[in-house]
């Protein structure tokens, strides 16, 4: 553990430095920050209003629209005066959002990351191997400062020429690799092109996030790399990642109480849930200076537990993001997650997970075509072979989602690729 | 037995001239071929002269190929012939998977290879009713 005080902090002790980090930023955000101004104001309130925790629930959700709203600068406590640095989110999704950090915000990010890392196994000794683009994309940098934080060797690699990147991890020794998920896929298919055994490396384990992946996905990297990975989590509009780590239990990932207040909600209804139940998940920033938010809508779906950890870290956990509120697809009314989909064929053993998701609207009625590339192990010689793979993932599918589905077996290596992010859905229905 | 090599073919343009390509800029040669398709893909079969060579080659330019072993049957090429030699395999309840023929420029015989499930039960009731079958080493040089 990177900090013991901290992160097995008794529950008693950590709420009440919660409930007072809380309030200094709540304060902060009233004086300072006119759009939090004026939701006090709307909703007839002051920050003293706010008496416990769970007070926090009265308060106005942010969301993403308004920090596009407020485009670069206006949720800044204090202009650019104090900023050291500035992050984007990739705009994906849309407009791209700034982000910014004080000094003292980029220490205790560094600080969140040494614990994950450490989470992880790192150590001084490790070689550490970072995949994650660097750049404006917080993966690369963020990672960067907890690993120098630890003592580790740092491999600032960022993405790309993965070749190289597999030759590097061999001649350095690393020990840990960084990246999201699906690039890990990525290497691990290189490392079998290059006919490099992972036995010859080094290797001992990952911390792989920036995108939702499952647990089976864990277990085909697991197997490929012949390592240990772990889960982590974050968002820039909230810090970046380090917000939430696993630990060696690995049955969830652990939230930073001393640095966030979590809740979940029901995205349709907005109520705050029970403990264990599944929705969004929406955080408050307490030690942020540069930028705090205020009940920041995720929209990525977990659950919370604050149930004891056999590794002693006090802290909640939230389970593995299964998925996005905006990734989730509606397919004639029924909610689809790209992820459903991962599992299901994870399950039926002999495939990897190199799929796409394609909705398309034939008349009032949409469709959704499962692009599924063949691997070695799933490919026969017979016809009758193939269509009986086609049948088992279309019926496992309308078990599971009670739709029915088009599924197309594809070539090898014919689903783009990602070094960053994957593509797994293309949804035609919004071009038209 | 015969090695053969199943090749999976999205149904679209120009996949089955690349696989020539590539087994031509390999130095592989095709003996024979057959290809079963549905609406949305094929599964081309190829007897070639260099099998195992032929297999990695194609992996490693994407495709997904697989070495299966089938058995080449020489069969008198007048009416009847075919239906001679695989009547011991239906009377011994062996199952044909599939089969595709081809004629040699040599001899009148027909050659016919097939695929069935088990391969070796296959080989002795054909060579108990003395059909004759032919070695991969002439098949691989035809």
């Amino acid at each position: 553990m990177w900090n013991r005080n901290h992160e097995a902090m008794p529950r008693e002790k950590l709420a009440r430095l919660q409930f007072l980090r809380l309030k200094q930023t709540l304060e902060a955000v009233y004086q300072l920050v006119p759009h939090y101004q004026k939701i006090f104001r709307e909703i007839g309130a002051e920050p003293g209003d706010i008496r416990s925790l769970a007070d926090l629930a009265r308060l106005p959700f942010t969301i993403k629209d308004d920090l596009r709203n407020n485009y670069p600068y206006g949720l800044f406590t204090d202009g650019l005066n104090e900023v050291v640095r500035i992050h984007s989110s990739s705009g994906t999704t849309g407009l791209p959002t700034v982000v910014g950090y004080t000094r003292h915000d980029l220490e205790i990010w560094a600080e969140l990351m040494a614990r994950a890392l450490s989470g992880a196994g790192a150590v001084r000794d490790s070689v550490v191997h970072i995949a994650y683009g660097y750049g404006l994309f917080t993966g690369g940098l963020g990672v960067h400062y907890g690993a120098e934080k630890i003592g580790a060797t740092v491999v600032p690699i960022s993405g790309g020429q993965t070749r190289r990147q597999v030759r590097m991890m061999k001649d350095l020794g690393t020990t840990l690799l960084a990246c999201t998920p699906s690039y890990a896929l990525n290497i691990a298919e290189t490392m079998e092109e290059m006919q490099i055994d992972p036995g010859e490396l080094q290797l001992k384990s990952g911390l792989f996030g920036a995108e939702p992946w499952s647990d089976n996905m864990r277990r085909v990297i697991e197997k490929k790399l012949q390592i240990s990975a772990f889960d982590i989590y974050g968002l820039s509009e909230v810090m970046g990642p380090g917000v939430a780590y696993e630990c060696p239990a690995k049955e969830g990932l652990h939230l930073a109480e001393d640095h966030f207040i979590a809740e979940i909600i029901d995205p349709a209804s907005d109520e705050v849930l029970p403990e264990g139940a599944t929705g969004e998940l929406v955080i408050t920033t307490i030690t942020k200076e540069a930028l705090p938010v205020v009940r920041y809508r995720t929209h990525d779906i977990t659950s919370l537990t604050r149930e004891p950890c056999p590794c002693g870290r006090t802290h909640l956990r939230m389970a593995k993001v299964s998925g996005r509120t905006d990734d989730m697809l509606i397919i004639r009314g029924v909610n689809v997650f790209p992820s459903q989909v991962e599992s299901i064929l994870l399950n039926i053993g002999a495939t990897e997970p190199h799929y796409q998701l394609v909705v398309d609207r034939e008349g009032a009625l949409d469709t959704l075509e499962i692009r599924v590339e063949l691997t070695e192990q799933m490919f026969s010689d017979k016809v009758k072979g193939l269509e009986g793979l086609e049948k088992l993932i279309r019926d496992e599918i309308s078990n599971l989602l009670g739709i029915s589905t088009a599924v197309k077996l594809v070539e090898p290596k014919t689903i783009p690729r990602s070094e960053g992010k994957a593509e797994r859905v293309i949804d035609r229905r919004k071009l038209r | 037995m015969v090695k053969q090599i199943s090749i999976f073919l999205e149904n679209k343009c120009g996949r089955m001239i690349r696989v020539s390509e590539v087994l031509g800029e390999a130095g592989i040669n095709i003996r024979a071929l057959s290809i079963a398709d549905t609406s949305d893909f094929g599964i081309l079969r190829l007897i070639v002269d260099q099998p195992e060579k032929a297999c990695s080659v194609l992996r490693e330019k994407g495709f997904m190929a697989s070495v299966t072993e089938v058995i080449a049957l020489e069969v008198p090429d007048v009416p009847g012939g075919l239906a001679k030699a695989l009547s011991p395999l239906e009377e011994a309840g062996i199952n044909i998977e599939y089969l595709y023929a081809f004629v040699q420029k040599r001899t009148a015989d027909a050659l016919i290879l097939v695929r069935v499930e088990n391969i070796n039960a296959a080989l002795q009731v054909l060579q108990e009713n003395d059909i004759p079958v032919i070695s991969s080493e002439r098949i691989y040089s035809l």
